[in-house]
């Protein structure tokens, strides 16, 4: 399964186009709907920030495109491939080559250095900034050698951010990056977000909770039980660290 | 390196201790079947060494008296590439202090330098000198039993001559690696000894001019045995040939064959259960260090690692630990069946050792252990690949606990800790399984060894207290009439005498042979009790035979079969029994019949060669006084001597090895016990670690550690115990051989006390780990996984 060659990006490019997506867990009376027919375009270089209450779909949405887990129903075309048709084989090199993660509880490898987590992706991603750039883009650079367990939370959320960046992907997802952290630590890691996609291109999907965080965005998209309740378009996106939470 | 890699050793390192309680319980395992299958291969090539080195026959055969120029028609037989005759005769040594006198040997040495077969090396003192009849060579086993040594004198009796022979030196042979005096079950150096003499006196004292009483043969590669046997038979039978036997019949040979063969009996059947047991671990404990590995393995594969790099990161990792025990294990294996060669050596009389290792043992010790680490983390590996990479990541989903309202309402009454423990119990019922398995495999091990140790004593007590109720056995030179037994009788001291014969046979049945012997027993025993399996007295029947069990499967016969029965005695009758019954026997492979039947058989009306006596103990010494002046007397055995031999041979010879295996047992069974513990203690430092923060007590804390493990070991226990009765049986087996058998009993004491080690090992390997807790910095165990 060739995937497009990375290009410059060209803003307005559908990278994603997902049509019908549904996703069931259980069956019977006791089936979940977690999603229930998602119908989305995202363009190349968006930041797209989802809201919506807990339980909404907002995870499995970016689980499913991000290729972490597969639908029930519908299309997902990341590039004019089907994510829904790849074998596993072709979802790991999708997830290697052209995505990065950032979780809630940063999963952090506890054995393993800040800087040696980084590595752990420029090892095997096809076009990798040197690790130490990319923790220095997360303000990151003076504390390398640290193990998580020295580290506080913020900045091991940064470390996962520099992991994620790592290896230039063209998508970022990130679910719920500022979920455990204070407000102050989130703003700088929002901050860190941002300029990933000012400096990169990388488009950036952001799950949260705080409805302020919506400022950042080109799109905001609303989740309602399993399905997108509105999307809004900001007219201009604002510095994180000018939003009041 | 590359970062996984460097996380692969910090993984390491963090579970060092673990790693290092797995590794040594597989090292152990592996130890055992490196080091018994090295001893086994080190005494088979030590002892060829030994025969080839001093010239030992190939065949021997005892003949009244033939003359000298038969040697060379002898050597000119196909496939015969050495001969020599000598001198051989029976000689009483009388020695101040021993009661009776000891039995012996006297043997020729030729005049003309070093015999061409049979030689004898030199241990103290010098050789004899042709031109002084009276020096001899004596040997050394026997010597140091009586001590005695270079310049001692020694009295003889050698063809109804006395004689007063000067000891010059002392010597060790191949053909008395085990001197048996006729009549003894077990070998024992006090009560036969050897003589070396020169040819010309030895054949003055025994009439031998220009003859000899025993020809030796030594045998080409692709010589056939037996076509040289039935020809020497042929040429010796005008002279009194008293039938050529093969090495494997020779009484030393036999008894070290034997002796190998329970060794390597019992290495065969013992170290792979061991081994078994530790690979099972292996198997239990990586499938759960893996199982805690799931949401690395799911974060792994977010980031696209592929399936195959996360496995070989796992299998890094696992099989590093399997192959560090492993050739470990080996290494230790191979030093230690060196040391354990040089016990034996002693033991077997080897004047040297050609050390052996068994690269086989080796190589399968380290396929098995890796092959169950490997299936360890390729059976959570698997079930891990089979989820998407967000499945793996969430921690398993929870399990459906609306059944379990009931229960709530059971556990009401408990306080949190004993909640916890019983949560964790019931809602991770295949870890505690795992655990309880493993715990389990190491109490049957130790079970059945200390279930063993029994056999051993039964087999002692069985032999010497229930079957045999005589005091002493008399065996005569020559088969006696039936009036001996009344002379014995009026014996003061003597309580009551049974009479019984004994006779040398060939049994066989179809092509397996057995040479053994026929022992004529009064129709209902009283002293020398055949007993069947449900411990019942046999009645000796005239008719048929009553084989033991042992005996019976070697010859693969059934009661009803009938059984060819080659007497090597007196005119040597070829008889065609039926097996008529079956003996529990737990010592050698007799074969019984009726006295007054064998006789019959025999010709010979009315004759005793062994009687058993029972006497009055205050009167012990009188009664040997008697004996000793009674002229046919050869040899008395007193069952005391005889159980002290029995048991001396079964704590050094191939039974010494279940103190060893007894020692594995217990380390394998605490290796479990402790890595139970200390994965338990991994699995959930974070909980206690949260515990601890939120204000319970070090004790509550190490209450609900403890607890967990106290279940594990309550269920292990009784199925640990079921498990090793039916393992018992397997290394009963194992340690059975031709000279005696172990049963596998049950006693309820043994598996107690191995239950109870088990419930020891637990609480004191969950106080270790506890303590690690104590000196984990809480703060940091919260952040990160132990
Ligand atoms: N593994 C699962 N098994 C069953 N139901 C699940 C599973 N994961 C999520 N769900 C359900 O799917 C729905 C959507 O979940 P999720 O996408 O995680 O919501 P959000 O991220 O918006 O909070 C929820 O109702 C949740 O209970
Ligand atoms: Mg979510």
């Amino acid at each position: 399964m060739p995937l497009a060659a990375k290009a410059a990006p060209e803003p307005g490019q559908p990278i994603y186009t997902v049509r019908g997506l549904t996703k069931v867990y259980g069956s019977g009376p006791a089936a979940v709907h977690a999603l229930a027919g998602v119908d989305l375009d995202v363009a190349e270089g968006e930041i797209i920030v989802l809201l919506g209450p807990s339980g909404s779909g907002k995870s499995t949405l970016l689980n499913i495109i991000g290729g972490l887990d597969r639908c029930t129903d519908g299309t997902a075309r990341f590039q004019g491939a089907e994510l829904t048709d790849m074998s596993d084989a072709a979802l790991t090199r999708y997830r290697r080559d052209h995505v990065g993660f950032v979780f809630q509880f940063y999963n952090l490898m506890p054995s393993l250095t800040a800087r040696e987590n980084v590595e752990l992706v420029t090892e095997i991603a096809p076009d990798p900034m040197p690790a130490g750039d990319a923790l220095a883009m997360v303000g990151l650079d003076a504390r390398m050698d640290h193990f998580p367990a020295q580290m506080s939370g913020g900045e091991q959320q940064r470390v996962a951010i520099a992991r994620a960046i790592a290896k230039q992907p063209r998508v970022l997802f990130c679910d719920e990056p500022t979920g455990a952290l204070d407000s102050k630590t989130g703003k700088a890691v929002l901050s860190v977000l941002r300029d990933v996609n000012e400096q990169t291109g990388a488009t950036v999907l952001i799950v949260t909770h705080a409805a302020a965080t919506a400022a950042m965005a080109d799109r905001v998209i609303h989740f309602k039980d399993g399905r997108i309740e509105r999307i809004d378009r900001n007219a201009t996106r604002r510095d994180p660290a000018e939003i009041d939470w | 390196m590359a970062p996984l890699d460097r996380k692969l050793m910090r993984d390491l390192w963090r579970i060092r201790s673990q790693a290092a309680a797995i590794g040594a319980v597989i090292a152990v395992g592996v130890l055992l079947l490196v080091m018994m299958t090295g001893l086994v291969a080190t005494l088979d090539e030590t002892r060829r060494a030994y025969y080839e080195r001093y010239r030992l026959a190939d065949i021997f055969a005892p003949v009244t008296r033939a003359p000298d120029h038969l040697l060379p028609t002898v050597a000119a037989l196909p496939g015969v590439a050495g001969v020599e005759g000598r001198v051989q005769g029976a000689a009483l040594v009388d020695l101040p202090g021993v009661a009776l006198p000891v039995q012996a040997v006297a043997l020729s040495l030729p005049a003309d330098g070093a015999p061409r077969l049979n030689a004898v090396r030199l241990t103290a003192g010098r050789m004899i000198a042709p031109s002084h009849p009276d020096e001899i060579l004596l040997l050394d086993g026997f010597a140091a039993a009586h001590g005695l040594g270079p310049g001692d004198m020694l009295q003889v009796t050698m063809n109804g001559a006395r004689k007063r022979l000067r000891i010059v030196g002392l010597a060790q042979s191949p053909e008395f690696l085990f001197s048996t005096a006729p009549g003894e079950l077990v070998p024992d150096d006090a009560r036969f000894g050897a003589i070396w003499m020169g040819r010309p006196a030895l054949a003055a004292a025994y009439d031998m001019d220009g003859a000899f009483s025993e020809l030796l043969i030594g045998t080409g590669r692709t010589a056939s045995e037996p076509a040289i046997i039935a020809a020497v038979d042929r040429l010796l039978a005008p002279f009194g040939g008293q039938g050529a036997y093969g090495r494997a019949d020779h009484a030393s040979d036999r008894f070290v064959t034997e002796e190998i063969n329970g060794l390597r009996q019992s290495s065969r059947g013992v170290p792979p259960i061991f081994l078994a047991v530790a690979a099972f671990l292996l198997y239990i404990v990586i499938a759960r260090i893996v199982q805690s590995e799931r949401e690395q393995i799911g974060l792994l594969k977010a980031f696209g690692y592929t399936s195959r790099e996360i496995s070989g990161h796992y299998m890094k990792l696992v099989l590093v630990i399997a192959t560090a025990g492993a050739v470990l294990g080996g290494a230790l294996g191979i030093l230690s069946g060196r040391a354990l060669s040089g016990v034996y050596l002693i033991y077997y009389k080897f004047p040297f050792l050609v050390f052996q290792i068994s690269p086989g043992a080796l190589f399968i010790g380290i396929l098995v252990s890796v092959a169950a680490a490997s299936a360890g983390a390729m059976f959570v590996l698997r079930q891990v690949y089979g989820l998407t990479a967000a499945a793996a990541m969430r921690p398993p989903a929870p399990e459906d606990f609306s059944r379990s309202a009931r229960i709530g309402r059971l556990t009401g009454w408990m306080d949190q800790p004993t909640r916890m423990v019983w949560r964790r119990i019931t809602r991770q019922p295949w870890r505690i399984a795992g655990a309880v398995l493993g715990v389990a495999a190491g109490m049957a091990l130790s079970a059945a060894m200390t279930s063993i140790m029994s056999g051993f004593d039964r087999t002692i007590d069985l032999s010497f207290d229930v079957m045999d109720r005589s005091d002493m056995a008399v065996s005569f030179k020559a088969p006696l009439s039936d009036k001996t037994v009344l002379e014995l009788q009026r014996i003061p001291g003597v309580l009551a005498v049974e009479p019984a014969r004994i006779v040398p046979a060939i049994l066989s049945n179809g092509t397996r042979t057995y040479r053994g012997a026929v022992s004529g027993l009064v129709a209902t025993p009283d002293m020398n009790r055949p007993l069947d399996a449900a411990m019942r007295p046999i009645h000796i029947r005239g008719d048929g035979l009553v084989l033991s069990a042992g005996l019976a499967d070697l010859l693969d016969i059934r009661p009803g079969d009938r059984l060819t029965v080659d007497v090597r005695e007196g005119r040597q009758p070829v008889l065609e029994l039926p097996v008529a019954g079956i003996a529990e026997t737990l010592l050698g492979a007799p074969a019984y019949l009726r006295i007054d039947a064998l006789n019959r058989a025999l010709g010979e009306g009315g004759r005793v060669s062994t009687a058993y006596l029972q006497i009055d103990e205050a009167a012990a010494a009188a009664v040997h006084a008697a004996l000793k002046a009674m002229p046919g007397v050869a040899g008395v055995s007193v069952k005391a001597e005889a159980r002290d031999a029995m048991q001396e041979m079964m704590d050094s010879g191939a039974g010494a090895t279940r103190y060893i295996m007894l020692l594995i047992a217990a380390i394998i069974t605490f290796g479990i016990v402790y890595n139970t513990a200390s994965i338990a203690y991994a699995e959930r430092s974070r909980d206690l670690a949260s515990l601890r923060v939120i204000g319970f007590s070090r004790a509550e804390v190490g209450f609900v550690l403890l607890g967990e493990l106290g279940v594990i070991a309550l269920l292990a226990v009784p199925l640990g115990a079921a498990a090793g009765y039916l393992m018992s049986f397997g290394i009963a087996a194992g340690y059975s051989n031709d000279l005696y058998q172990i049963p596998a009993v049950f006693t309820p004491a043994n598996y107690g006390a191995a239950g109870l080690a088990v419930l020891l090992a637990t609480l004191a390997s969950g106080l270790i780990v506890n303590r690690r807790l104590a000196a984990a910095d809480l703060v940091a165990s919260l952040k990160t996984r132990e």
